[in-house]
């Protein structure tokens, strides 16, 4: 049993650590989030050129660092922890996901792109009326000559504004609520037909609604068999979950420490407020919460190389434990900051509103325990 | 024990539902509609309607231009309210301060002020907490020095800092407490004093709040002179009169009839949207059942507060007891932000105030819901906090 990481893994942290120290204070974050593009391009370039960090999961014959999932949980540890809003979940660990596990013969040439940091990925799955569920698709991709038509709408298309590629899940055939018929596809964001209308989120990313209108898609944009891609879809989003709450834990981490040296320094009573033992109660569970949410993430990365059965079931324990811990830590980390927890000037108010989002993204706490208890009970994932 | 509604109530509610029915703004209800930010004229035109009908202050006095309403007829008029979405008039002039006034002021400064506070004719804001004074609201530090003017009249000069002064950028007038004693114990050495806000010395500077809106303020005073007689009851005791403010102000916090409202509200957004398996998401198992919970534990304080109504209408004040009704009502009031962005999926999540509100991103019930839950954590921190309430229960309801 080995809950440590490697040598690599640990100078990958310290990289990115050290990296946004320098570059990702909360001011020059909050300068970034205001411009018109709302975020840096140049991060990415250093996070591909300076860094090497884009090329962190995948192969070093692919130009990679030849790490894995383990690596993008580093990565994204260390981004919850500075709040970072650039794109690497969907580029790096979705988009790449989808590219390493499916066979696809041109991932060799996007991955190498990927790593350059050149092309970036946004991930075109939710529609309006599908909630959390991936096989509900009205996006329809019909065979047109050797390639396909693309007609559809996507919902909060997280880094759709920052992304040259989309990828998008579309029905090629069954029901709208089938589980066979759903493919995938990678689509060019300048294709002709593809519409996005961009808007700010309130935990400070960009997202678009995307529309595709006769979008003429080429045989080569097929990722994965064509009608059977639902297993891939659910393994990529596994791995994006097992990410996003390595994410949850660096911002935990922050929610949990701010609160402690807030209460520390703030006296009321004629004492550090640290000092009342029903506020003290509070911390410790804050704490353990945020213990429980990092061994979970530990667990589920461990059971992504499991079976389906058993990766799906550890993963959504896994995003069970970090939603509750993001609603009861970031809750109590304002309660506990006062009126303070309340102002957009102190960076603790934005940390709660990224965990409130990661409550829900990629399916709620809800969603997850459904999936869970379907799963335990002998149902197909 | 019944809870039966005389024929005298039954016709109070026709005239409640009617005169909102006939009278609440137009333009007000579609500023409300499209979710836009209030201004201070919205504020007002409502309370001014009120006022000329002689419904802007039910529970003062009939002197003072109360209603002599029953706590039942108060319970309808919140709920008649609550039903048709209006908006409230605001508590720091008519619920907080005159409170004060008729108790403690003088029968000058009851003429002065109580008639502008009933007809929505002056914007009154709070000076209460400080950076240094929140929980610990006694520790205040914002000092009132007493000088004879060049007039020959008697000032105090006022220098320090308050803040969250809620909607202090529209105020007129505010009240604050200040320290006229810096060598007795505390709560021995506050007064309450009424500053003109548009005295030299005043500066509000904007407090944004982390759903990007513009609610509180910092007030710094420098230099700023209040004549004496601006001054409600004795000095270095206006400590009595905020402890008796802050029982009104914890009064009205439950909200009942409001999170009913809301929770018809989640209802309906809840019937629209779908679930996982394509249902509407009210008929999923798992939100059925926080619906039901919610709903169960607002009929709790429902009936709480229906006894301490009824408490009231038997001579007590609003008791120890309001402690409860202003944690579980706040508890409850997030939990249904909390449901109405759960309910909304992936919509919760467009960050719309800076774009206009026709941006049409996503369901229109969408918009703003998570920012309500952000802003809605302010309710379990404002008016003592709810660990402050839970203290005020041990110490003088269980006498621990």
């Amino acid at each position: 049993m080995d809950f440590s990481f490697t040598e690599e893994q640990s100078m990958l942290r310290d990289t990115v650590a050290s990296y946004l120290a320098d570059h990702y204070s909360f001011e020059q974050r909050r300068d970034a989030l205001k411009t018109e593009a709302g975020w840096r391009p140049a991060v990415w370039k250093a996070f591909a050129e300076e860094l090497g960090i884009l090329g962190a999961p995948f192969s070093e014959e692919l130009g990679g660092l030849g790490g894995g999932s383990t690596d993008n949980m580093v990565v994204m540890e260390e981004f919850g922890k500075t709040l970072v809003v650039e794109p690497y979940l969907g580029t790096v660990v979705i988009g790449g996901g989808f590219l390493k596990h499916s066979g696809y013969s041109g991932a060799a040439d996007i991955i190498a792109q990927i790593i350059a940091g050149t092309t970036t990925i946004a991930f075109a799955a939710a529609e309006p009326q599908a909630r959390y569920s991936w096989q509900d698709l009205k996006t329809t991709a019909k065979k047109d000559g050797s390639g396909y038509l693309l007609n559809g709408a996507k919902a909060v298309v997280i880094g759709a504004p920052w992304a040259s590629h989309l990828i998008v899940t579309a029905r090629t055939g069954g029901a709208q609520r089938d589980a066979q018929g759903v493919s995938v596809f990678i689509v060019d964001k300048s294709a002709k037909g593809v519409t996005t209308r961009d808007y700010p989120t309130v935990d400070g990313f960009r997202a678009s609604e995307v529309t595709f209108e006769n979008v003429s898609l080429p045989a080569e944009a097929l990722i994965g068999s064509e009608g059977a891609g639902l297993p891939l879809v659910e393994k990529v989003i596994d791995e994006a979950i097992v990410a996003t709450c390595a994410e949850a834990c660096g911002v935990l981490r922050r929610l949990h420490e701010g609160t402690l040296e807030y209460t520390k320094q703030r006296k009321q009573f004629g004492q550090p407020i640290s000092q009342f033992q029903v506020l003290q109660h509070r911390m410790v569970d804050m704490f353990i919460q945020l213990e429980q949410s990092i061994s979970m993430t530990y667990m589920a990365n461990i059971k992504l190389a499991d079976s389906d059965v058993e990766r799906a079931k550890g993963v959504s324990a896994a995003k069970v434990q970090i939603g509750k811990a993001c609603k009861f830590v970031g809750q109590n980390a304002i309660q506990l900051h006062g009126g303070m927890g309340m102002t957009d000037e102190m960076a603790i108010g934005h940390y709660f509103k990224r965990a409130t989002m990661i409550e829900g993204a990629f399916g709620s706490t809800d969603h997850h325990l459904a999936r869970y208890e379907g799963l335990s009970l002998g149902k197909a994932a | 024990m019944d809870l039966d509604f005389s024929p005298e109530d039954a016709a109070f509610r026709e005239e409640a539902r009617a005169f909102i029915a006939e009278n609440y703004p137009k333009a007000l209800r579609e500023k409300q509609a499209r979710g836009e930010d209030l201004g201070k004229e919205d504020f007002l035109s409502w309370h001014r309607i009120l006022a000329s009908k002689g419904w802007s202050a039910p529970s003062w006095p009939k002197e003072f231009g109360g209603t002599e309403w029953t706590p039942t007829q108060k319970y309808i008029w919140s709920e008649e309210q609550a039903r048709a979405d209006t908006i409230g008039i605001l508590p720091f002039g008519v619920a907080m301060l005159a409170p004060v006034i008729y108790t403690f002021g003088t029968q000058e400064q009851k003429e002065k002020f109580l008639p502008g506070i009933r007809d929505g004719k002056v914007w009154w804001c709070q000076g209460y907490s400080e950076p240094g004074a929140g929980s610990d609201l006694a520790s205040l530090k914002c000092k009132a020095e007493r000088f004879t003017g060049d007039d020959g009249k008697e000032y105090y000069l006022v220098n320090g800092q308050k803040t969250w002064t809620t909607l202090g950028q529209h105020a007129d007038w505010g009240f604050f407490l200040v320290r006229t004693d810096p060598d007795a114990k505390p709560q021995a050495g506050i007064s309450f004093l009424l500053i003109d806000m548009k005295s030299p010395g005043i500066e509000v500077r904007r407090i944004t709040t982390l759903e990007g809106g513009h609610e509180v303020n910092d007030v710094f005073l420098d230099n700023v002179k209040v004549p004496v007689e601006n001054r409600i009851f004795h000095e270095n005791q206006g400590w009595t009169c905020a402890k008796a403010l802050l029982a009104h102000e914890r009064s009205g916090i439950a909200g009942v009839a409001r999170s009913k409202r809301g929770l018809e509200r989640v209802r309906e957004i809840a019937s629209t949207e779908l679930s996982d398996t394509g249902g509407p998401l009210l008929q999923d198992p798992f939100f059925k059942r926080k619906v039901a919970e919610l709903e169960i534990d607002l009929t709790a304080l429902e009936f709480t507060e229906l006894r301490t109504l009824a408490g009231e209408q038997s001579g007590k004040g609003p008791g120890l007891e309001s402690s409860i009704l202003k944690i579980k009502g706040t508890e409850i009031q997030q939990r249904l932000h909390e449901l109405a962005l759960e309910a909304v999926g992936h919509y919760g999540a467009p960050y719309l105030r800076d774009l206009g509100h026709n941006a049409n991103i996503g369901p229109g019930y969408a918009d703003g819901l998570a920012g309500d839950y952000f802003n809605g954590r302010k309710t379990s921190i404002y008016g003592g906090s709810n660990e402050i309430q839970r203290n005020i229960i041990a110490k003088m309801v269980l006498g621990l």
